[in-house]
C-alpha cells in the first residue's frame, strides 16, 4: 500500500450498508416471497433419546392447505449421505451418521423427525402439531464426564462408545518439567454451554427449476460457498453446478450460521418433490434446540513455574461436549484453541489433549471465538492463580512472563509462529486508560471499611489465532477444505468498479471496508465501488466468513487484485503514452510519465481503452479485470489487553461491570469505526458468558432455557459503555498488515470479568468461581453453601451437579 | 375473518384477517411492510417494535384486530419526504447497527422513548428505556450513543407518529 495515497483507509467512513437497514428496505430471507411459494414446518422430537415406533400423519394430511407430510423414512431416498462433518480431527474419530430427518432414533430433543408442507405458514405449523409420533424413550446421558465412562448409556449404539476422539499435541519433555518444577498450579474450569442467539433466526427458501434440475437456495448462512459444495457432494447428490446458493441480508451469525443444517437439505427435498418454491423460517424456540450451541468444555489446566513465577510449562486436558452429532466443524472447535493455552507467555514445554464426547444434547459447534475463548480463559485465569501462589499481582506476573515485543514471526511453545506483537505495550496503555493505581486505592479503601460493595479488577492479556487459514496447515489438521479466499475486480468502461468477494458478511460491513481498500488503490471514489457477495453465481470463488478471516484473507485477496489491476493498467497506459511501463509513476489512480507530469492516464481512462480494445498492446486481453486467490502463509495473531472493573454487592451477590477498558491490536486498521463496533459487540458477548448466559437441561434432556424469556441475553441495561484504544503492530502474514477483530472481545472478556470477580471476593478467601457468576453463585461463594467453583456446572441433575473443585474453592485467605 | 381498518404510515388500510393474525404478520404479509422483523416468539427481543398511536409496542404480541381504528407507524413510515428521521440518521452516523435485524424495532423504541421523556435522557435512562429490545451485534454502546445524539435534534423538530 506504500504508493497509495490513503484517502479512505484508516478513516471513519460511514457504512454503505446502512441506508436499506435503517429504512426497512433490506431483504432478509423471511422478507422474500416467490410466486407459488409454500411453507415447510418441522416436526421435532420432545425426547432427548428415543426410538420412533409410529408416525401417524393422517390427521395432519387432512388439514386445510396441507400438501405433504413426510417422515424421515419417507425422505430417505433424497439423501446420498448424512449431514457432513468437515473436520474429522483424528484418523480414528467416531462419526455418527446424521440424517437431515432421522429415520428411527432421535438423539437430542428438537431433532427433526418429519416435515410438513402447506400453503401458508400457519397451516404448516398447525399441521406439524397434528402429526402423531410414537416414541419409545431410551436412556439418556447428559453429563460429559458420565458419558465418557465405560458402561454409560450410549448416545449412538452403533459406535460402541461415547468417546468420539482424543486429539493430542505435545512439545518437549512435559512430564520431566512438571515433575521437577518448584511450583505447579492446577486449576479446573468449565465453560457453560451457550446459545448463540443471532437475532435473525435461520431460514431457507428454495426455488426449483424442475425442467433443468436446478435449485436456487436462499439461506440465512455465513457460508454459501461451503454450503454449496457440501450439500451437493455429501447430502443431496445434485450436481454442484445445478445449485446456486444466495445468502441474502443475514441478521447476525456468530458461528451459528457457519453450518450445513438439516433444514437446508429438507427444504431442497421438499421443493424437489413438489416442484414449487418452499420456505422454512425457524422459530426462536426451534433455534434453541436445532441451531448449534457453543462451548461446554471442562478444562484441567496446569502450569509449571519457577519459584518466582516464571512459566516453564503448560498442560491442558480437555473434555468437550459434542452433543448428539458432529455438525460441520464440531470436533475441531477445541482444536482451534489447542495452540493458545500458553497465551502471550513464553514456556519451555507444552501439552494439550482434548477428548470429544457425545451426549444427548444439541450439537455444539462454532460460537464467536470458537476454541480460543476457552484457551484464553484457561491461561488468563491460571496466570492469576500462579501469581497468587508466588505472591505476585496480576500485572507483575504477566510482565514477568510476556513474550517481549517482536516484529518478525517468532516461534512459541505450542509450535506455531506468532506474526508480531507488543503485549507489554497494550497492557501499559490499558492500565493507564483504566486508572489502575487509583482503582487499587479505591479497592483498598473499600476493603478497609468493609464496604458492602466490593471492587474487583481483572486483566486479560489475550492472543487469538485468526485469518483461517493456510490451506496446507488446515490439511495437516485434517480439515476437509482450504483456507484461501478470492476477489475479482472489474473496472467498467464508465470508470465504475465492480468487486465480487468470496467473503459473506452478515453485519461486519465488508461492503464499506472493501470499498475503502479499492477506492484508495485505484484512485476512484468510494461511492464508485460496488461490492457484491454471498451469491455463488455472482462471486463463485470464496470460502466465506468465520474465524475473523474476512479481512485478513478475503480483504488481502482484494488488495492483491487491485495490484493486478494497476499492473495491467500500467501496461496499457505505457502503450498509449508511448513510454516504457517502468517510466510511469502511479499514484491515486493516475499514471504520469516520469519527468513529464502533464502526460497522464487515469484508471477510468484506461478502463475505457481496455473496453474498446482499439489500441491495446500485443498480448494484452481486453477489459480491465483481475481475480486473485489468496492463500495466507500463516495465521494472524491479534492480541490485546482488557481490564474489567466490577462492583460486587456482597449482600446480594449482584455483579455489575463498572468500567471496561479494551486495548486491542488488530494490526493495520481499515475502518476504525467498524473495528470498534466489533470490539463492543464481542465484549458484550464475553461479559454475557461470564455473568449471564448458560444453557441448562433437566434430567431427561429437556432444554430448560428454551427461549429468550429464560435464557439471559443481556439488554442495554445490563451492560456498560466501553473505553477503547488500540495499538497497531502490523501483521507479517499479509501485505496489508491486518490481523482481524471479529472475535477479540468475546475471547478477551470472560477471563477479564471473572478475574475481576475473584479479585473482588478475595477478602472472603475466595480464589475460584464458575461462570456465569450469577448473583446466586456469588452469594453462595460468600455466604457458604458451596457450588461456586469454577468447574461447577449447571445445577440441573443431569448436567453436572456435584462436579466441583471443592478444594480449590476456599484456599483459606488472600495470599 | 374479521374486517379491520388501520392507518398505517399515514394511509388507511383495510383488510380481512383471521382473528388470530398477529399485527406483525398483518404488516409483513398482508401489507408487504417487511421492515418490521420477527426475532423470537416470546415478546423478548423487540425486533418487531412499531408505534401504535405513537406508543412503542411489540407487534408480535398484539393481534391485528387490536389495531383496528388506530394508527401504526413502521420503520418504512419514519422518514418524511425522503428525509431520514433524526433517529435513523443518528444510527447511521454513530454506527448504531451492524447486521441491522434488530434495528427497525430499536429505532422505533428509541423514538418513542425520546418522545415520551420529560426531559433530556442520560445514558442510564437510555439503557433502561431500551431494555425490551435486544441486539446481539453492537453491545449497545453505539446504540446508546445514537439515541443520545438523536434526542437533541428531535427536540423542537416535528416528528411523525
Amino acid at each position: 500500500m506504500a504508493q497509495v495515497k490513503e484517502r479512505y483507509v484508516g478513516g471513519g467512513v460511514l457504512r454503505k450498508e446502512d441506508p436499506e437497514l435503517i429504512t426497512g428496505q433490506a431483504r432478509y430471507i423471511d422478507d422474500m416471497t416467490l410466486p407459488g411459494m409454500v411453507w415447510m414446518a418441522v416436526v421435532r422430537s420432545p425426547f432427548a433419546h428415543a426410538r420412533i415406533t409410529g408416525f401417524d400423519a393422517d390427521a395432519a394430511k387432512g388439514m386445510p392447505g396441507v400438501l405433504a407430510v413426510w417422515s424421515g423414512e419417507d425422505l430417505a431416498s433424497e439423501w446420498i449421505g448424512g449431514l457432513p462433518c468437515a473436520w474429522p480431527v483424528t484418523e480414528d474419530i467416531k462419526i455418527p451418521t446424521h440424517w437431515p430427518v432421522t429415520k428411527d432414533v432421535v438423539h437430542h430433543a428438537g431433532e427433526a423427525v418429519g416435515v410438513v408442507v402447506a400453503e401458508t405458514r400457519e397451516q404448516a405449523l398447525d399441521a406439524a402439531e397434528a402429526v402423531n409420533v410414537d416414541y419409545e424413550p431410551l436412556p439418556v446421558v447428559l453429563d460429559m464426564e458420565e458419558a465418557a465412562k465405560d458402561g454409560a448409556p450410549l448416545v449412538h449404539d452403533e459406535l460402541g462408545t461415547n468417546r468420539s476422539y482424543t486429539w493430542t499435541l505435545s512439545n518437549g519433555e512435559v512430564d520431566r518439567v512438571f515433575s521437577e518444577a518448584p511450583v505447579v498450579v492446577k486449576e479446573r474450569y468449565y465453560h457453560p454451554r451457550l446459545i448463540p442467539n443471532a437475532i435473525e433466526p435461520r431460514g431457507v427458501l428454495v426455488q426449483p427449476v424442475a425442467s433443468q434440475g436446478e435449485y436456487t437456495i436462499w439461506s440465512a448462512t455465513q457460508i454459501p460457498h461451503v454450503l454449496r459444495v457440501t450439500l451437493a457432494a455429501f447430502v443431496l447428490g445434485i450436481p454442484e453446478s445445478k445449485l446456486r446458493i444466495i445468502a441474502p441480508e443475514v441478521g447476525g451469525g456468530f458461528g451459528s450460521k457457519l453450518n450445513v443444517y438439516a433444514e437446508e437439505a429438507a427444504t431442497v427435498a421438499a421443493a424437489k418433490r413438489l416442484g414449487r418454491p418452499v420456505k422454512w423460517i425457524e422459530e426462536r424456540s426451534e433455534a434453541y434446540m436445532a441451531t448449534i450451541h457453543g462451548r461446554d468444555v471442562i478444562q484441567d489446566m496446569e502450569l509449571a513455574a519457577t519459584e518466582e513465577g516464571k512459566l516453564l510449562g503448560v498442560r491442558a486436558t480437555l473434555l468437550a461436549d459434542m452433543g448428539a452429532y458432529l455438525q460441520l466443524v464440531t470436533p475441531g472447535i477445541p482444536i482451534l484453541g489447542a495452540f493458545l493455552y500458553m497465551g502471550v507467555y513464553d514456556a519451555e514445554v507444552y501439552h494439550f489433549e482434548c477428548t470429544g464426547v457425545f451426549t444427548n444434547k444439541t450439537p455444539t459447534d462454532a460460537y464467536r471465538g470458537a476454541g480460543r475463548p476457552e484457551a484464553t480463559y484457561a491461561i488468563e485465569r491460571a496466570i492469576d492463580a500462579l501469581g497468587r501462589k508466588v505472591g505476585k499481582d496480576a500485572v507483575e506476573i504477566r510482565r514477568l512472563n510476556f513474550i517481549p515485543a517482536f516484529s518478525e514471526a517468532r516461534p512459541v511453545a505450542s509450535g506455531l509462529s506468532f506474526d508480531s506483537g507488543d503485549y507489554e505495550g497494550t497492557l501499559a496503555r490499558a492500565l493507564e486508560l483504566v486508572g489502575y493505581e487509583d482503582l487499587r486505592k479505591d479497592q483498598a479503601e473499600r476493603r478497609e471499611r468493609g464496604d458492602a460493595v466490593q471492587l474487583g479488577i481483572g486483566l486479560s492479556t489475550y492472543i487469538e489465532m485468526c485469518g483461517l487459514a493456510p490451506s496446507q496447515v488446515l490439511g495437516s489438521l485434517r480439515y476437509a477444505a482450504g483456507g484461501w479466499d478470492a476477489a475479482t475486480i472489474r473496472v467498467l468502461p464508465t470508470g465504475k468498479v465492480m468487486v465480487s468477494t468470496g467473503t459473506s458478511p452478515h453485519g461486519q460491513g465488508h461492503v464499506t471496508s472493501w470499498s475503502q481498500i479499492v477506492a484508495d488503490a485505484l484512485g476512484v471514489s468510494f461511492e464508485d465501488v460496488e461490492v457484491q457477495h454471498g451469491d455463488t453465481a455472482v462471486s463463485p470463488l470464496g470460502m466465506d466468513t468465520y474465524g475473523s478471516r474476512s479481512l485478513s484473507v478475503g480483504g488481502v485477496a482484494l488488495h492483491h487484485a487491485t495490484q493486478k489491476i494497476v499492473e495491467k493498467a500500467r501496461t496499457i497506459a505505457a502503450h498509449t503514452l508511448e513510454v516504457a511501463p517502468e517510466d510511469l509513476d502511479y499514484e491515486a489512480g493516475t499514471f504520469t510519465v516520469k519527468g513529464a507530469p502533464d502526460k497522464a492516464k487515469t484508471i477510468p481512462e484506461i478502463a475505457f481503452a481496455a473496453w474498446t480494445a482499439h489500441a491495446l498492446p500485443p498480448d494484452v486481453e481486453p477489459m480491465l479485470e483481475a481475480t486473485h486467490v489468496f492463500d495466507p502463509p500463516n495465521f494472524t495473531f491479534p492480541s490485546g489487553a482488557h481490564v474489567a472493573v466490577v462492583e460486587v454487592d456482597t449482600e446480594t451477590g449482584d455483579v455489575r461491570v463498572a468500567k471496561y477498558v479494551a486495548v486491542d491490536d488488530c494490526g493495520t486498521v481499515i475502518n476504525p469505526m467498524i473495528v470498534e463496533g466489533q470490539v463492543h459487540g464481542g465484549v458484550a458477548q464475553g461479559i454475557a458468558e461470564a455473568l449471564y448466559e448458560e444453557a441448562s437441561y433437566d434430567e431427561n434432556g429437556t432444554l430448560l432455557t428454551s427461549s429468550m424469556a429464560n435464557y439471559a441475553v443481556p439488554s442495554a441495561a445490563e451492560l456498560p459503555s466501553f473505553l477503547l484504544d488500540r495499538t497497531e503492530t502490523p501483521s507479517t502474514t499479509n501485505e496489508l498488515g491486518v490481523k482481524g477483530i471479529g472475535e477479540a472481545g468475546t475471547i478477551a472478556a470472560p477471563p477479564a470479568v471473572m478475574n475481576a470477580v475473584v479479585d473482588a471476593l478475595s477478602p472472603f478467601g475466595i480464589t475460584d468461581l464458575g461462570m456465569p457468576a450469577t448473583p446466586e453463585r456469588v452469594w453462595r461463594a460468600i455466604h457458604g453453601g458451596g457450588g461456586a467453583g469454577a468447574a461447577e456446572r449447571a445445577e440441573a441433575p443431569g448436567a453436572g451437579s456435584g462436579v466441583g473443585s471443592a478444594e480449590a474453592e476456599r484456599e483459606g485467605g488472600d495470599r | 375473518m374479521t374486517r379491520i381498518a388501520v392507518t398505517v404510515n399515514g394511509a388507511r388500510r383495510e383488510a380481512d384477517v383471521e382473528p388470530r393474525t398477529l399485527l406483525v404478520y398483518f404488516l409483513r404479509e398482508h401489507l408487504g411492510l417487511t421492515g418490521t422483523n420477527v426475532g423470537c416468539d416470546t415478546s423478548s427481543c423487540g425486533s418487531c417494535t412499531v408505534l401504535l398511536d405513537g406508543e412503542s409496542v411489540k407487534s408480535c404480541t398484539l393481534l391485528a384486530v387490536q389495531s383496528d381504528g388506530r394508527e401504526v407507524t413502521t420503520i418504512e413510515g419514519l422518514a418524511t419526504n425522503g428525509e431520514l428521521h433524526p433517529m435513523q440518521q443518528a444510527f447511521h452516523e454513530e454506527h448504531g447497527l451492524q447486521c441491522g435485524y434488530c434495528t427497525p424495532g430499536m429505532i422505533l423504541a428509541a423514538v418513542s422513548l425520546v418522545e415520551h421523556a420529560d426531559g433530556p435522557l442520560d445514558e442510564d435512562a437510555v439503557r433502561h428505556g431500551l431494555e425490551g429490545n435486544l441486539c446481539r451485534c453492537t453491545g449497545y454502546h453505539n446504540i446508546v450513543k445514537s439515541v443520545l445524539a438523536a434526542q437533541d435534534s428531535m427536540r423542537g423538530a416535528a416528528t411523525p407518529a
